[in-house]
């Protein structure tokens, strides 16, 4: 009796905690986090934006606003170099991780058996954590001019004098920083294709479609969730990479990175360096903006013709609208050289193409 | 049903992927001064230099304080986060979340440089205990990853019924949901210890005049005749980092296991 009293009193106290709203319960459960994030992420970041529309003084910086700083990023020679050259090796690294990653989450997604799958991903996962310098700078060893690919290919006859073009140089960059985000780009893909339900693919050989076609028809359209995280999970970091261009791009392949490195610690310009900071990830931000919508095209056009006539004819169009679309985007480059000019362009046309294929849509 | 083709490219890539590991022995243990093929002969020269080098015991302290550090803070902010994403639905959750995780996205050059500016900005001198704050910030993503899968495969009717059996939601923490999580704190804690060992950018900005191991090692890679001493060292915490990978990895799999979830490989 005595007992059941005491539990009774009790009763009010222990209740009081859950009468607390989901939503505030939730919101007290994240706030040291949030506000950790808060203070040291959020609020910097919101500083060097600021910083960037302010003026260079002797030491100091000016509270006066100017949108000088970007004039000069993105239009003297030096920067507007640099930053196209990032664009290049962080997109030419996203698509060369991408296309290489593919097969491999494949693979272990639909031939290794589900009890060593774990196995696997701890296998390709390794390598990222041990020491990144270490990596890099052996990558020099590898490439180098006594390295072990001109060694190995000399040996072998395969050529007469060590190959110069891999090392010190922007193709460099590109191996390296492919074997460092291979396994962020491989783990987004192997989830995405681990989702797909195995019946759709028996449904599609089942009626009668190869094994080809039911790759593109179904596989791939469901595992692009996971391609388009592995793209971005690759293409953002690999722009700003600093230690990688540092040690074997060479004297012509410094990257942005080095370039804010620069400003910021030897020339202590903090204004231009923040400029060039929030200009690279806005150029990351058009390009990935652009890519969804080339994206969002190439499956319209697809759909559209898919239904009506043969699949082989569907993929020509879409490929051939999404050329078209990459063509102009190319040619704009070539003919401007400049970076910043031809993402913007570039979105822009982008933008015009899926307005008018939404349009010719709802009038049909 | 084995893969064919895809399984030859699978080992290529596996081999693509292991290539400087492999490498990094051979030449550790390469009796010549010139990282370069053909080899010289077999030497541990490279490691017994290791015990005489004091900026590299400087450094390697600084490292263990930070890594330790750094660790364990991250830990418990990912264990509020985690709990609080897996558990509540609140306002702004995907955008809190969403901030919460910009790190494993942003270049690691604008968090440093944005940190180095507003800790100078504030007049906070760099330190050890700045690159801690850096730290924190680069691996607090990483912890909510292995701990959310922790977390997620969790019960709820098991903490339900602790409430209704008379325990306080800080006893049924305790008692209930903190020893079905360990494993995944312990794996949480051995994997971001690994991360801010091996992070450099965030130390090369903001530790000021202190040196850290890998903050050490690019500035020996200036000077040629010191690199094989380097290689050394790398071997050392590539094994390092290799054991202390497996263990976070044996406790995220029983972590997982301990709560009947579904191992769905790897952090992400």
């Amino acid at each position: 009796m005595a007992q059941t009293a005491a539990t009774k009193s009790n009763l009010p106290a222990r209740a009081a905690p859950k009468q607390r709203s989901e939503a505030a319960s939730g919101l007290l459960m994240v706030s040291p986090t949030a506000i950790y994030a808060l203070l040291l992420l959020a609020a910097p970041l919101i500083t060097i934006f600021t910083y960037s529309f302010l003026t260079d003084g002797y030491l100091t910086v000016e509270l006066t606003p100017t949108i000088g700083s970007y004039v000069e990023a993105w239009t003297n020679e030096v920067y507007r170099v640099v930053m196209l050259r990032s664009l290049g090796v962080a997109m030419a690294v996203t698509l060369v991780t991408v296309v290489l990653a593919f097969p491999i989450a494949y693979y272990v997604s639909f031939y290794v058996e589900p009890s060593r799958k774990s196995l696997w991903l701890f296998l390709i996962t390794i390598p990222f954590w041990t020491s990144y310098l270490i990596r890099v700078f052996l990558w020099k060893v590898i490439l180098g001019f006594n390295g072990v690919v001109n060694s190995g290919l000399l040996g072998l006859g395969i050529i007469d004098e060590p190959l110069t073009f891999i090392l010190y140089n922007t193709n460099a960059i590109v191996i390296t920083l492919a074997h460092a985000y291979a396994p962020f780009a491989i783990l987004p893909i192997f989830v995405a294709l681990e989702k797909i339900d195995r019946s759709f693919l028996e449904a599609g050989r089942d009626l009668g479609e190869s094994s080809f076609v039911t790759f593109f028809r179904v596989t791939l359209p469901l595992a692009m969730p996971g391609v388009i995280s592995a793209v971005m999970i690759v293409f953002i970091p690999t722009i700003g990479d600093y230690v990688t261009p540092h040690l074997v791009g060479g004297p012509e392949g410094k990257m942005v990175a080095n370039l804010v490195q620069v400003l910021y610690l030897k020339l202590d310009n903090y204004p231009l360096g923040s400029a060039l900071a929030v200009s690279s990830m806005l150029l990351v931000g058009l390009v990935l903006v652009m890519a969804t919508m080339q994206l969002a095209i190439f499956g319209y056009v697809f759909k559209r013709i898919a239904g009506q006539t043969q699949l082989i004819l569907a993929i020509f169009t879409a490929l051939a609208a999404a050329q078209a679309l990459l063509a102009v985007v190319i040619a704009l480059w070539l003919v401007t050289g400049n970076a910043p000019l031809t993402v913007v362009l570039g979105t822009a046309v982008h933008v015009v193409a899926l307005l008018a294929l939404r349009r010719k849509r709802s009038a049909l | 049903m084995n893969g064919g083709w895809f399984r030859i490219y699978a080992y290529g890539f596996l081999l693509f992927l292991y290539a400087p590991i492999l490498l990094l022995p051979i030449f550790a243990f390469n009796d010549g001064a010139i990282v370069a093929f053909p080899l010289a002969g077999f030497t541990t020269k490279w490691f017994d230099q290791l015990w005489v080098e004091p900026a590299l015991h400087q450094a390697l302290k600084n490292s263990l304080i930070i890594a330790v550090s750094a660790s364990i803070l991250s830990t418990c902010l990912g264990i509020f986060a985690a709990r609080a994403s897996t558990r509540y639905n609140f306002p702004f959750k995907g955008g809190i979340i969403g901030m919460i995780m910009l790190p494993l996205v942003l270049p690691e050059i604008i968090l440093a440089i944005a940190l180095l500016v507003v800790l100078l900005g504030v007049g906070i001198p760099l330190s050890i205990y700045t690159v801690i704050l850096g730290h924190v910030l680069v691996c607090t993503p990483f912890s909510i990853a292995v701990l959310t899968a922790a977390f997620q495969s969790l019960d709820k009717s098991l903490e339900e019924a602790a409430y209704d059996l008379g325990e306080t939601p800080a006893s049924t923490f305790r008692l209930i949901i903190l020893p079905l999580v360990t494993p995944g704190i312990i794996s949480s804690l051995l994997m971001t210890f690994t991360i801010s060992l091996d992070e450099f950018l965030m130390a090369f900005f903001l530790a000021g005049t202190e040196s850290t191991l890998p903050v050490y090692i690019f500035s020996q890679f200036r000077f040629p005749k010191s690199v094989p001493v380097v290689l050394a060292l790398g071997t050392v915490l590539v094994v390092a980092s290799i054991i202390l990978l497996t263990i976070a990895e044996y406790f995220r799999r029983r972590g997982i296991a301990k709560t009947g979830g579904k191992d769905t490989g790897g952090f992400l």
